[in-house]
């Protein structure tokens, strides 16, 4: 069924990468110097492979929207990042790792890529501590580690709260090194507008300067997406106001296929909506349920405070359902279980759309430690809440803060009201084993491309993935094609293609100028948003997908004649960026409600109602969907599908349990 | 100095500068503040005159009084400098700017201090130290050695003189309120441990100088000593 | 504390570009919910300028929770606004009162040129991390990472220092628009852990020689970034750099 190569290599599942490492061609050092490799997107996975990339003696542009390269959204992860280190002695290996990840995938992920993202891992941890990451540490001085959902064994390196911040700040540092030494030319405050194809083959990109509102031709002998995940599709995200799909938009419209659209992650534990004002939605990070127990009054539309329902009348439903794996559930599973507990009525605060997440349990417990180790060992329930919630404030202080800052009410005290909210895309470009998209010498990495987590990610897996690509995959693989183009020199920017894809950026950009019609972006926005959230969200049905698809096409042809852009092309006008970047979402929007209604199957992010057990939850179809879905771009917005089909040789595929 | 590099061009390195340079003249209070305490002994100047006759006399003294001079000099040139860089580094200004919300006033205004002080700085050398060095102390006391008593005793009968000398005690405690522990953070000098120690001692340091220097000209005026 | 909902005056910087002279505009806002953020506040106004035909406030934001470090409003005379340790996303409606005017300028520095509204440009931030704000390791050179045990109080107080989200705050409140906060935070981050140390007196002097050649002011130690600082740097970061600096130049033998 399959009419798609992902190139994996031949051999034995854990020698493939290897083997393939020691025979992937290579460029030598002179030709290097000539080669010029533009990479979009300066996060986690463009600024690894920026930095590698111009380390190994390539000549590097790479470009961002934000201010620096060290705004990228990859700073906002907060929990932590997996590497099969098994400094835990608990069993760990890259054995497990792979397992957990493609399980947790619902067997959805190539098991060769996978394997390979547990095999780098710990070298990325490995690279992070060189660089000055200030991991978190036990007194012994040694890096300690917590757990995550989906996993039975602790693997999950941290920084406190701001893992990713770190991580990135790293991958920062080393990017900042390069461009010192002349070796990158970084533009910033630079949006990538259109991926130019000479022959077929990826050759530089449009872009324009947001400060300026100039638009600029830049030259790669191939390109480099790592431009992030498209959750803002849904207005209301944990995503960056800024974060988009307009890069990889406009590499799937130049021929890249846009791969498993419609996995969706929906994070369950964020800060629920507060009113129609709300602009973004705040996680709270998975850590938190390493010592948070997740509970629903036993009673329907029980009005009392959390603290004056008692032990025996609250519902800890996650502990309840699923015995082995309690609150550290997936991401998924968690979610839609949350979701099934407020359907059912069961939901708190005035939203009634929330759930508790409690500390008080496990607080108590810490004080009881903490107070053994100060010699007390038979401490009150006080003086266990007060060390207790030291402790706590060790661990969880900047998200304690966070949360009380957005809400107004002290999380110490009153358990966290809590409820699934966007957080990350599993789909995106197609890209075979080297991370080459269907473009040739158009890669694509870290959540830009859909590769590693199948239907569902893990916790703490985006960084690793992110940094895996920019760091140990991407500088390898890229050299399988570039070792067959160092004889041809940089096509000079007036070349026919360049031209013509300027014009095809600017036409856009005019058109949007000049329709000056009634409604402002973020009105087109928030209506996407809203169909997307209620008939592509959580949970999704046929007739709902159908309806879908038919609101976005209405509401791209009303964008197309009623947006209004004020202001002109040629300064700042931050209204023009979003504009692009809202038609990009309108067509993406309608894809994924495609690519929901093709699959007849519930699995990991993607849950159609029609598909599932009896107990609710996901109902896979291995026989007819264990394949990718890579849809090509076909003219007038129509899309063309194309199947990888999906191997496990070294996995029995399962119903995913984790009871 | 060229092993040095920048290291004293730099920001940090002109800092450097302003708080050795504070340390010294912090050091040279004490000595000063030591030696006008001698008045309160009472006993009509006697002791106090041996100090200042010291002070005036002994050939290390006044060597180290010409550190002090390029001292203090080179600490007024070097604010100088940095107010108008740090000017420059900030052309356009704030329409609003709450400052007390942050910081102590007096912390930002050093500037303002520290030109108070110069200009009491110039009163106050031509009421003493011109007298002493160059124009002459026209008495001697019981000992034989030059009345600088007297010549104390007569200055500070004058009300605005006392209530300049006043003011300006009160600009050295704020400016040495922010100086002490500024000079110890700029040089770096700076430990957990110890850091509440540097504090309380610069601020008593800064309260005990000020009200002695200012008991002086008080106790003269109100006839509180000989 | 506000919990009805609020009108409110914004009196707001408005300058086309870098070349042209700004000047503070007027503007109405009426109905505000205590529990928006405040750039949510100027979302409302943004919409409402856009529905009247006129341009939108621009203003530097991303994450909107407060970690990118990107937004950077100087609100009634402070960075960031009146409440401590929070950036502007993260600043509610409700720490304001019904009737409230608002002053909201940029960020104020030489070398920190406006580029239009309350965006200004701080790449000099960048140019200072790229002149040594890094260890020199290539990827694919790292030995494990647990053969180098570091002591928790040193890695704690790295990453305090490391939790620096480079907005400016510090430049933007200090009286002289110093750098000092952002710079000796990257530097002590990197002092104090062992990976560090092989380049810890190249870097001091190369990243304090970059601070001046953006045109920063000097550190006047009133203590002011500190205490605006959305992530609590300390000042000790600054005193460690001193130090540093201090031995960069008069022990250590190497020179930048």
């Amino acid at each position: 069924m399959s009419d798609m190569n992902s190139n994996i290599p031949e051999g034995e599942l854990a020698s493939k990468w290897t083997k393939y490492k020691s025979s992937v061609p290579l460029v030598n050092p002179s030709n290097k110097r000539t080669i010029e490799v533009i990479i979009v997107g300066s996060g986690l996975a463009g600024a690894s492979a920026a930095a590698t990339l111009a380390e190994m003696g390539y000549k590097v542009k790479c470009f961002c929207f934000q201010d620096s390269p060290r705004r990228a959204h990859s700073i906002a992860a907060q929990g932590g990042i997996n590497a099969a280190k098994n400094y835990q002695n608990d069993g760990d290996s890259i054995y497990r790792l792979f397992y957990d990840t493609i399980k947790g995938g619902d067997y959805r992920a190539r098991e060769a890529n996978v394997h390979r993202l547990a095999e780098v891992s710990a070298n990325i941890i490995d690279q992070c501590v060189a660089q000055g990451v200030p991991l978190a540490r036990e007194y012994g001085g040694l890096l300690d580690n917590r757990s995550f959902g989906g996993t039975q064994v602790q693997r999950t390196f941290y920084a406190a709260g701001q893992t990713g911040q770190q991580l990135l700040l790293g991958a920062y540092s080393a990017l900042e090194r390069q461009i010192g030494m002349g070796k990158v030319e970084m533009y910033t405050r630079h949006e990538m507008l259109e991926v130019v194809k000479i022959d077929g083959k990826a050759r530089g990109i449009i872009a324009r300067n947001l400060i300026t509102g100039e638009i600029e031709r830049h030259f790669g002998h191939a390109v480099v997406l790592g431009t992030g995940g498209y959750g803002n599709v849904f207005y209301l995200s944990t995503n960056a106001m800024g974060s988009n799909v307009t890069a990889a938009w406009k590499a799937h419209k130049q021929g890249a296929y846009f791969a498993n659209p419609c996995y969706t992650q929906i994070h369950p534990t964020c800060i629920p909506v507060s009113g129609d004002h709300q602009s973004k939605l705040t996680l709270m990070s998975e850590s938190l349920r390493n010592d948070g127990r997740i509970w629903v009054p036993k009673k329907k539309d029980d009005t009392r405070k959390p603290s004056e329902i008692p032990e025996d009348e609250r519902d800890y439903y996650l502990e309840r359902r699923y015995p082995a794996f309690g609150n550290l559930v997936p991401r998924d599973v968690a979610s839609r279980a949350a979701k099934e507990r407020c359907d059912a009525g069961y939901g708190v605060g005035a939203s009634k759309l929330a759930v508790y997440l409690d500390f008080k349990a496990n607080t108590e417990r810490y004080g009881r430690i903490e107070a053994a180790k100060a010699g007390n060992h038979n401490p009150d329930k006080e003086t266990c809440m007060r060390l207790g919630t030291a402790v706590i404030k060790e661990k969880y202080g900047n998200l304690f803060d966070m949360y009380a800052q957005i809400t107004g009410e002290n999380p110490y005290e009153t358990p966290m009201r809590i409820y699934p909210a966007v957080h990350y895309t599993m789909g995106g470009l197609w890209v075979d084993y080297n991370l080459m998209t269907s473009v040739p010498g158009l890669y694509c990495t870290g959540e830009a491309n859909f590769s590693d987590h199948g239907a569902n990610r893990l916790g703490a897996s985006a960084l690793m993935q992110g940094l895996a690509d920019g760091y140990f995959v991407l500088p390898y693989t890229i050299g399988a094609y570039l070792s067959k183009e160092i004889s041809i020199k940089a096509i000079p920017t007036d070349h026919p293609a360049f031209v013509e894809a300027e014009e095809r950026a600017v036409g856009i950009l005019n058109t949007l100028i000049n329709i000056k019609g009634t409604k402002s972006v973020d009105h087109f926005h928030k209506r996407l948003g809203h169909i997307m959230w209620e008939k592509c969200g959580m949970a999704r049905n046929e007739k709902g997908l159908k309806e879908a698809i038919e609101e976005i096409r209405a509401l791209r042809a009303e964008f197309w004649s009623d947006v209004r852009v004020p202001g002109t092309a040629d300064e700042l006008n931050t209204e023009l960026e979003k504009a692009g970047r809202v038609a990009d979402f309108i067509e993406l929007g309608e894809l994924m409600c495609i690519d929901a209604l093709n699959r007849n199957e519930s699995c990991g992010g993607h849950f159609r109602e029609e598909y599932q057990t009896e107990e609710g939850e996901a109902l896979r179809d291995d026989e007819n969907y264990a394949y990718v879905a890579a849809w090509e771009f076909k003219e007038g917005v129509n899309f063309e599908l194309h199947k990888e089909e999906l191997k496990f040789e070294n996995i029995k595929v399962a119903q995913r349990s984790y009871k | 100095m060229s092993g040095f590099g920048n290291a004293f061009s730099s920001s940090i390195g002109k800092k450097f500068i302003m708080g050795i340079t504070g340390l010294f003249l912090i050091l040279f209070l004490i000595v000063h503040c030591g030696i006008n305490a001698l008045i309160f002994i009472n006993d009509g100047g006697l002791t106090f005159n041996v100090g200042a006759h010291f002070m005036a006399t002994n050939w290390i003294i006044r060597a180290g009084e010409i550190v002090l001079f390029i001292g203090l000099l080179v600490h007024i040139f070097q604010a100088l400098r940095l107010t108008l860089q740090n000017q420059k580094a900030r052309p356009v200004k704030y329409a609003v700017n709450d400052g007390k919300a942050n910081s102590k006033w007096y912390s930002r205004s050093m500037g303002l201090l520290g030109t108070l002080l110069l200009i009491f700085l110039v009163v106050h050398l031509k009421d003493f130290w011109v007298v002493s060095r160059f124009t002459g102390i026209p008495t001697v006391d019981a000992n034989g050695h030059e009345d600088l008593y007297a010549v104390m005793k007569e200055k500070f009968q004058d009300p605005v003189r006392l209530a300049v000398y006043i003011l300006a005690m009160f600009s050295l405690c704020y400016h040495l309120l922010h100086g002490f522990a500024s000079a110890f953070q700029t040089m770096g000098w700076n430990h957990s441990k110890y850091n509440g120690m540097i504090k309380s001692v610069g601020v008593w340091y800064s309260i005990i100088i000020s009200i002695l220097f200012a008991a002086m000209p008080i106790a003269v005026y109100f006839g509180l000593i000989q | 504390m506000s919990t009805g909902n609020m009108n409110l005056t914004l009196k707001v910087w408005r300058q086309k570009n870098n070349k042209t002279k700004g000047a503070l505009v007027d503007y109405k806002l009426t109905d505000i919910s205590p529990d928006m953020s405040f750039l949510e506040m100027f979302d409302v106004l943004n919409e409402q300028l856009i529905n009247k035909g006129e341009e939108p406030v621009v203003f530097d934001h991303d994450c909107r929770e407060g970690i990118c470090g990107m937004c950077s409003m100087f609100i009634n005379g402070r960075p960031h606004g009146p409440k401590d340790l929070v950036t502007t996303c993260q600043l509610h409606m409700r720490s304001f009162k019904d009737g409230d005017t608002i002053v909201v300028e940029p960020w104020r520095a030489a070398a920190f040129p406006v580029v239009k509204d309350l965006t200004v440009d701080r790449s000099a931030f960048d140019r200072i991390i790229a002149a040594g704000g890094f260890i020199s390791v290539n990827t694919g050179n790292a030995q494990d990472a647990n053969n180098l045990p570091i002591p928790k109080m040193q890695a704690d107080a790295a990453f305090e220092a490391a939790a620096c989200i480079g907005c400016g705050a510090c430049v933007a409140t200090c009286k002289n628009a110093s750098a000092m906060l952002f710079v000796s935070a990257k530097i002590s981050q990197l002092a104090l852990l062992p990976q560090g140390q092989p380049e810890r007196y190249r870097r001091v002097q190369s990243m304090v020689a970059q601070m001046d050649a953006e045109g920063f002011g000097n550190c006047t130690n009133t203590g002011a970034c500190e205490a605006e600082c959305p992530k609590g740097i300390s000042l000790e970061n600054i005193a460690r750099m001193n130090r540093d600096f201090a031995s960069a130049k008069f022990i250590s033998e190497e020179t930048v």
